[in-house]
């Protein structure tokens, strides 16, 4: 039986295996820097001011949203599998990310729809945050409408599912119209990208992120009775209703703000949980979701410093990456453990 | 048998129970007067469809009453708030746990989910409670297994030992004995019987086995067309309700051994 010091020791390497990573993350770039003055830079003791600039302005913003992006996402594909009970759930299934592609969309290719040039002026990197999150919102809002009506959970999932596909038709109408340029702006804004991000961004993320992260780790027990069925949730006192309330709003807080800032990140909501569950083989929250929380941190900054291809001037967008690079490895656990743990 | 009076733990007056849609109501059964005492193991039978699951869902407040009232320690069982009944009644249902990953003491520590703190954090308290349930069911030897390691059989009692560790003055089970060899059927529901004279607790069970039941239940709730009877085993033999339990064409009950015999 793995007892507690077990996981004490399995969280003391993820937390040195998360500091490692972070550091790594930043000493790898198009321009390498060497550990003694990173040190320099990150004391402050550097006479180099275009390293400083590059690490201060640049790697340090992105690490810190990759470990935002990895740790939100993770932990709300967790939250929504153990709600749904369905393993191929994830942060998306309730139409976060088609919501945030129609705001997106609306505002890049709008333009030919509408014909307004005051459409066209929004394109800004605001403009699309604010577009991704109402869009977000907007989605979201009305599937916790519908779903209010409902009794079964299930019903939720395919609920959102069925926006999705709404809001995905409208984007193809909206593409069908749109100039080739336009088209390829928000493609590229389909593929995600963490290195946009200035201070000011990161913090006003982080903000709501830690928002999402409280009322997650205050589910912590709710999740936990949601293994026995929502039935016997019911009979240990659970207000189903209520808890489910808070893990969706949770959920859209750091999925959606997440989204919003930095494009849809594939995969990492629907892995982590699953790469966790393997590696930790419990489905007890109280481990999980704070073992989700660094690893989805530490495979996010993995996946940033390939994506950067070091030492190259070329960046990859991130969402191939965690594709590239998550898909062999969850398919790896499941075929060396034979089963899956859920 | 005892004089002295007995603490009611659940009574039903003029319940009917059914379903509401918007256009009507479909009464399944009404008049329904059961009356359960501290420490009595009652088993509750009846055919197919005659309304068994509708009645345990009435009395778990899955679904309300179409009539009638339902006390729980003498309190009417609408007013209990959703922390306090948890406190007070426990299930057991025939539906999968949804994560089977749990280890057997962690889903019996789920159990004490109405007494531990925001995140769940288990007190002496709590873990002495779960491993006096793991005692009382025999499977404390298991306890770091995994649920989906256990037999149908483990499994059952894993999930009554975690209805013990709820600490509530009655525990509901529905069908506890569907999918279980006819050992495990008599051995689950000596295990109540047991669990009945050791903690006093008032346990109420639904099933189709009616010849075990008749010869462990203090009690037995027979719910036939338009009439539910409660009454002891003996009692209720020698008013020939089990003769009304079903259609007479295939088989018959025997008042002598206390079965059913297939018509010849």
């Amino acid at each position: 039986m793995p007892n507690k010091s077990t996981y004490k020791l399995a969280f003391t390497v993820l937390i040195i295996l998360l500091l490692f990573c972070f550091f790594a993350n930043i000493s790898l770039g198009s321009v390498s820097i060497s550990n003694s003055e990173l040190l320099n830079i990150l004391l402050g003791t550097s006479k180099n001011n275009s390293l400083h600039q590059i690490v201060f302005n640049y790697r340090l913003p992105k690490a810190f949203t990759a470990i935002i992006v990895g740790s939100g996402l993770g932990v709300s594909g967790l939250m929504m599998q153990t709600l749904f009970r369905n393993p191929l759930a994830g942060p998306f299934v309730l139409g976060i990310t088609s919501g945030a592609s129609l705001g997106v969309a609306l505002i890049i290719m709008g333009s030919a729809a509408f014909g307004g040039i005051l459409v066209g002026s929004l394109v800004t990197k605001w403009g699309i945050v604010i577009a991704a999150s109402l869009g977000s919102f907007l989605v979201l809002l009305s599937v916790l409408v519908v779903s209010s009506r409902v009794r079964d959970t299930m019903a939720i999932l395919i609920i959102g599912l069925m926006f999705g596909s709404i809001t995905t038709a409208i984007v193809s109408v909206l593409s069908f119209f749109s100039s080739a340029e336009e088209l390829q702006q928000y493609i590229f804004w389909g593929f995600g990208s963490l290195g946009n991000l200035s201070w000011e961004e990161v913090f006003i993320l982080f903000i709501i992120y830690f928002f999402g992260i409280l009322l997650s780790l205050s589910s912590i027990k709710a999740l936990n009775t949601l293994l026995l069925g929502e039935n016997y949730a019911r009979s240990l006192g659970l207000h189903i209703k209520r808890s489910r309330l808070v893990i969706i709003v949770a959920t859209s807080l750091l999925a959606g703000t997440i989204t919003a800032f930095t494009g849809p990140i594939a995969f990492i909501g629907l892995a982590i949980p699953h790469m966790t569950r393997q590696i930790f083989n419990t489905s007890n929250h109280k481990l999980l979701l704070p073992a989700v929380f660094i690893f989805g941190a530490i495979i996010m900054l993995i996946c940033d410093s390939i994506a950067q291809l070091p030492t190259s001037d070329y960046t990859l967008p991130i969402n191939v990456i965690t594709s590239l690079i998550g898909a062999p490895v969850v398919i790896w656990l499941l075929v060396r453990k034979r089963k899956m743990v859920f | 048998m005892t004089t002295k009076p007995k603490h009611i733990i659940l009574n039903t007056t003029d319940l009917a129970i059914g379903y509401t849609s918007k256009k009507s109501k479909s009464i399944v059964a009404s008049n329904i007067n059961i009356e359960l005492h501290r420490g009595e193991l009652v088993g509750l039978v009846g055919a197919n469809g005659i309304g068994k699951s509708t009645l345990l869902r009435t009395l778990t407040t899955l679904q309300n009453p179409l009539g009638g009232s339902i006390k729980l320690n003498n309190k009417t069982l609408s007013n209990y708030s959703a922390i306090e009944l948890a406190k007070t009644m426990s299930l057991v249902l025939t539906e999968q746990i949804v994560s089977k990953n749990l280890s057997v003491f962690e889903l019996i520590a789920l159990g004490r989910q109405p007494y531990t703190n925001w995140i769940g954090n288990m007190q002496a308290e709590d873990i002495s409670m779960v491993n006096q349930a793991l005692k009382l069911a025999n499977i404390y030897d298991i306890r770091y297994k995994k649920c989906f390691e256990l037999s149908d059989g483990q499994l059952q009692k894993v999930m009554i030992a975690r209805a013990l560790a709820q600490d509530t003055d009655l525990i509901i089970l529905d069908e506890p004995t569907t999918h279980l060899d006819m050992y495990h059927k008599a051995y689950i529901l000596k295990l109540l019987q047991k669990l009945v004279k050791e903690t006093n607790k008032t346990i109420l069970f639904s099933s189709h086995e009616i010849d075990l039941a008749i010869q462990l239940c203090d009690k037995m709730v027979v719910m036939v067309k338009d009439n539910v009877e409660a009454d002891q085993p003996c009692n209720l033999i020698t008013k020939g309700v089990f003769q009304s339990l079903f259609p007479k064409d295939l088989i018959d009950f025997d008042s002598n051994t206390g079965s059913f015999r297939v018509k010849k």
